[in-house]
This record gives structure tokens, sequence and C-alpha cells, in this order.
């Protein structure tokens, strides 16, 4: 519990919790924070027993959706999120990685179309484990060391 | 699934039902001719990138069949649309055709036209990604050359690291049961996605740098060129361009029937000395590109059914 002192409980609101540290600030951007009003607590290289380093963010006052959480999955499989009132956790949401994954996501391939005119990208998840997403306008697999985000 | 109002932008979008039916209907074209099968309709050629050959196979292939013709051939290279968004482009043009052909040097370009366009799309190329009816023909050479798609030991040889035609022909032969050998040097192999994805469809394949060891077990030998960019010293492109040279010696080697076959054009990877031997057949290769995109065009304007 003495852990997460660092940042304080929230009231209401949703904890993403083991988040790879290196992929914390990558996962608030696709969530893309500019457009909440929220308050937002992020901490990361926490210690952790399970996976060395962890990030967490905290967002106050804001329910993240299935399909939000589902976007996370791309950056970090195995977060567990929480949905909190009132202090305490009222429900857990099951991260599932998505089939498709429009727009967040920039193809790696200076030589697409994507990175050429203006249109918005959109992949397919052709592996799981280890995920592996194919640009549906050049095809390139790429895999989630080479994801970069717009 | 139906072809009329279809696009063919990748092999990756076919089903072997799908690669059968454009196949048939090629087989019945080159037969049976039908000069007005596309009387009254116009085709667009965009070439936003050159490439004469392409072009004028499908010129040929349309005019054959009784169709008109409009288009344009870039032959400048550095400047792609001036200005104009490519969806704009499309936009405008399929107000004027009935089928658009396009190729492009930006890889996706012909998905993006397919999604803006309100005809079919016939992607003839977008860089290094796909070209699709180039895979066709190669699968109905290899079809009309062996009289059977299943049960064939092909080898490709030569720049598989880079070869779009290899990639492709590679998805689409792993539809029948195919033993495929990939002869190149180390650094020029199939890349691992496809040796994954053959892996998970159970193909078997060899990886090979000699070709004369294996030449024996191939019905096919699918040549490609090594490019000189491919590599940044000249003295190893020398010394590995004169491994993968073939000439007529090699059939001493390989089953009597071998057919070869190459995409075009060649520069030196396939000696002329092999010319005049039946198992060339990359003349009669390239022929086979106006029955196969006679038959894409008459399937996707739903002139064929
Ligand atoms: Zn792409």
């Amino acid at each position: 519990m003495k852990k997460e002192i660092i940042i304080p409980a929230i009231k209401n609101g949703t904890v993403i919790d083991h988040i790879p540290s290196r992929v914390t600030f990558r996962v608030m951007r696709l969530l893309d924070p500019q457009e909440y009003e929220h308050t937002i607590n992020v901490a990361l290289n926490l210690e952790s027993d399970k996976m060395g380093k962890k990030g967490i963010i905290k967002i106050s006052d804001r329910v993240l959706t299935q399909e939000e959480v589902n976007k996370v999955s791309i950056l970090a499989p195995e977060v567990s999120v929480s949905i909190i009132k009132d202090y305490s956790v009222k429900k857990k949401i099951v991260v599932k990685l998505p089939e498709r994954i429009e727009k967040i996501v920039k193809c790696n391939n200076p030589k697409c179309i994507t990175n050429i005119e203006p249109v918005d990208t959109s992949f397919s998840v052709i592996s799981k484990k280890p995920l592996k997403i194919r640009c549906k306008y050049c095809e390139r697999s790429m895999s989630r060391e080479d994801i970069a985000l717009w | 699934m139906t072809f009329k109002g279809r696009s063919i932008i990748s092999i990756r979008d076919f089903s072997k039902q799908d690669l059968l039916t454009v196949l048939s209907h090629a087989k019945k074209l080159e037969k049976t001719p039908q000069p007005n099968l596309m009387k009254n309709k116009v085709m667009a050629t965009l070439f936003f990138e050159p490439s004469t050959r392409t072009r004028l196979s499908f010129v040929s292939a349309m005019e054959k069949i009784g169709g008109s013709i409009l288009g344009f051939e870039n032959t400048d290279t550095t400047s792609v649309t001036k200005g104009e968004t490519l969806w704009d482009t499309i936009k405008m043009v399929d107000q004027y055709a009935d089928v658009i052909v396009m190729r492009h040097s930006i890889e996706g370009a012909a998905r993006l036209a397919s999604e803006a366009s309100a005809v079919p799309v016939i992607n003839a190329g977008d860089g290094a990604n796909q070209h699709p009816t180039q895979t066709l023909l190669d699968l109905y050479t290899i079809q009309k050359e062996k009289g059977k798609l299943d049960g064939l030991n092909v080898g490709f040889v030569g720049d598989l690291k880079y070869g779009r035609t290899v990639h492709s022909l590679c998805i689409a032969m792993s539809h029948f049961k195919t033993k495929m050998f990939f002869i190149a040097p180390k650094a020029l192999q199939m890349p691992k996605s496809y040796l994954e994805d053959l892996k998970k469809n159970n193909i078997p394949y060899v990886l090979e740098e000699d070709l004369e060891k294996v030449a024996k077990d191939m019905d096919i030998i699918y040549m490609t060129r090594i490019q000189k960019e491919r590599f940044t010293d000249p003295v190893e492109y020398n010394k590995l361009k004169g491994v993968y040279q073939i000439d007529a010696s090699l059939l001493k080697h390989t089953k009597k029937n071998v057919s070869i076959l190459h995409p075009l054009p060649r520069v030196d990877e396939i000696s002329t000395d092999l010319d005049e031997t039946p198992n060339a057949a990359y003349f009669r290769q390239a022929g086979n590109g106006v029955p196969v995109r006679q038959a894409i065009i008459g399937l996707v304007t739903g002139k064929l059914k």
C-alpha cells in the first residue's frame, strides 16, 4: 500500500495501473488529455514486484469507455484498469486488443500514402501475441516496438 | 466473393476461388476472343509513374475486347500530383471512366484510390507494395505451362528480399499444394514475415544459396533481377550477380520440362541462349498478361460472370 501513497487516491474516476514505465507518457497521449478538463495524476518508475518499473495514471471524474481501454492495450497489453467510486474500486475493466486500430497509430513506412497524403491510418491486428499489425494501405507489418503514435 | 464493382488492389484480397475464377475466365478469353465485350466502356489508365510495359499490356487487352482508353503517363517521376490530392484526381476521373487502371510510386496509393473511386480501380503497381495483375498472370502462366497448380516445386531465384513479384506470387501459391525453394544470397533472402506465413500455412520451403544444388527438384524456376542499387559495395554486387545468372547449361541439372519464368525486363540474369529452348516461358508469360487483364477488366465491370 505504501507505494501507492506517491499519488493520492482519487475519489471518482479511472485508474490505469501496471503500465510499463517507458510507455506511460505514450498511453497518456493516446487518451488525448488535451480534451480533458479533469485532474490527471501520473507517476512512473514506481517499483513493482511483478514488472520492475511501472507507471500509473489516475484520471479524476472520468470513466474510460471499453473502446478507450482497448486502445491502451496496443501499447500496454497487461494494464489493469479500475473504475473508482467513492475511493473504492467499483469495476475492473478487462483490456481487449481491438481487431482494427484506426487513426491513432502512425505507419512506420515513410513511403506509405498515409505519411504523404491526408489519410487516416488503419491497421488490422494480424497477431495478438506477439502483437503484429498490418497497414491497410502499404501492407507493411509492424510489431509493438515499431508503433509510433500520431 | 463477387467481382462486379470490386477493386483489384492486393493479392492478399484474393481467396483461392477468386484466383481460380480469374484464371478460368482468362483461359476462356484466350480460346474464344470476345472483341465486343467492352464496347462503349472506357478504361482510364493513370500512370503517375511510368511503366510502358504494363501500360501497353493493359491497353492491348482493352482494345482487343472493344473498349476505349483515356489517360496519361507521367514521365517526370519527380512530380507526383501537382498539388491536387490523389483523392480529388480520382473523384474527377471516375466521372469519365468505367474502370481505372492506376500505377503510382507511393505504397498504398491504389487502396486509397479505390476508396475515393465510384468505379473499380485496378492496381498496376504501387511502389514496392503490390502488382496483383502481374501475380495473376504469373499464376496463369504456371497453370498453362504445367497444366496444374497443385503439387509443384517452385524455385524463386535472385533478389527475394526486395522482389515484389516474388512476395506476391509466394502468397498466391500458398493457396495450392506447393513446395518452395528460395535461392538467393543470404543478404537477399526472403523476408522473415513471409517465411512465418508459409509455416503457418504448412507450406514446406527450402532456403538455399546454390541453384545447381536444388535445380533438379524444380518444376518452375522464377528468376528475378539482382539490382545494383541494393548493394553498398560494388565488388559484392559483381560477385553475386554472376552466381545468379543462368544459361542453357543449367538445363543439364534440371528436370527436362522445367519452366523458366521471369517478370521481365531482364538484364543479363538469363542468357539469350535459353530463349530458343522450350523451357523459356518468359516471353509467353508476358503475352499471358493480355487474357488475364481482359478477364479482370471484364469481371470488375460486370461484363463477365
Ligand atoms: Zn502504411
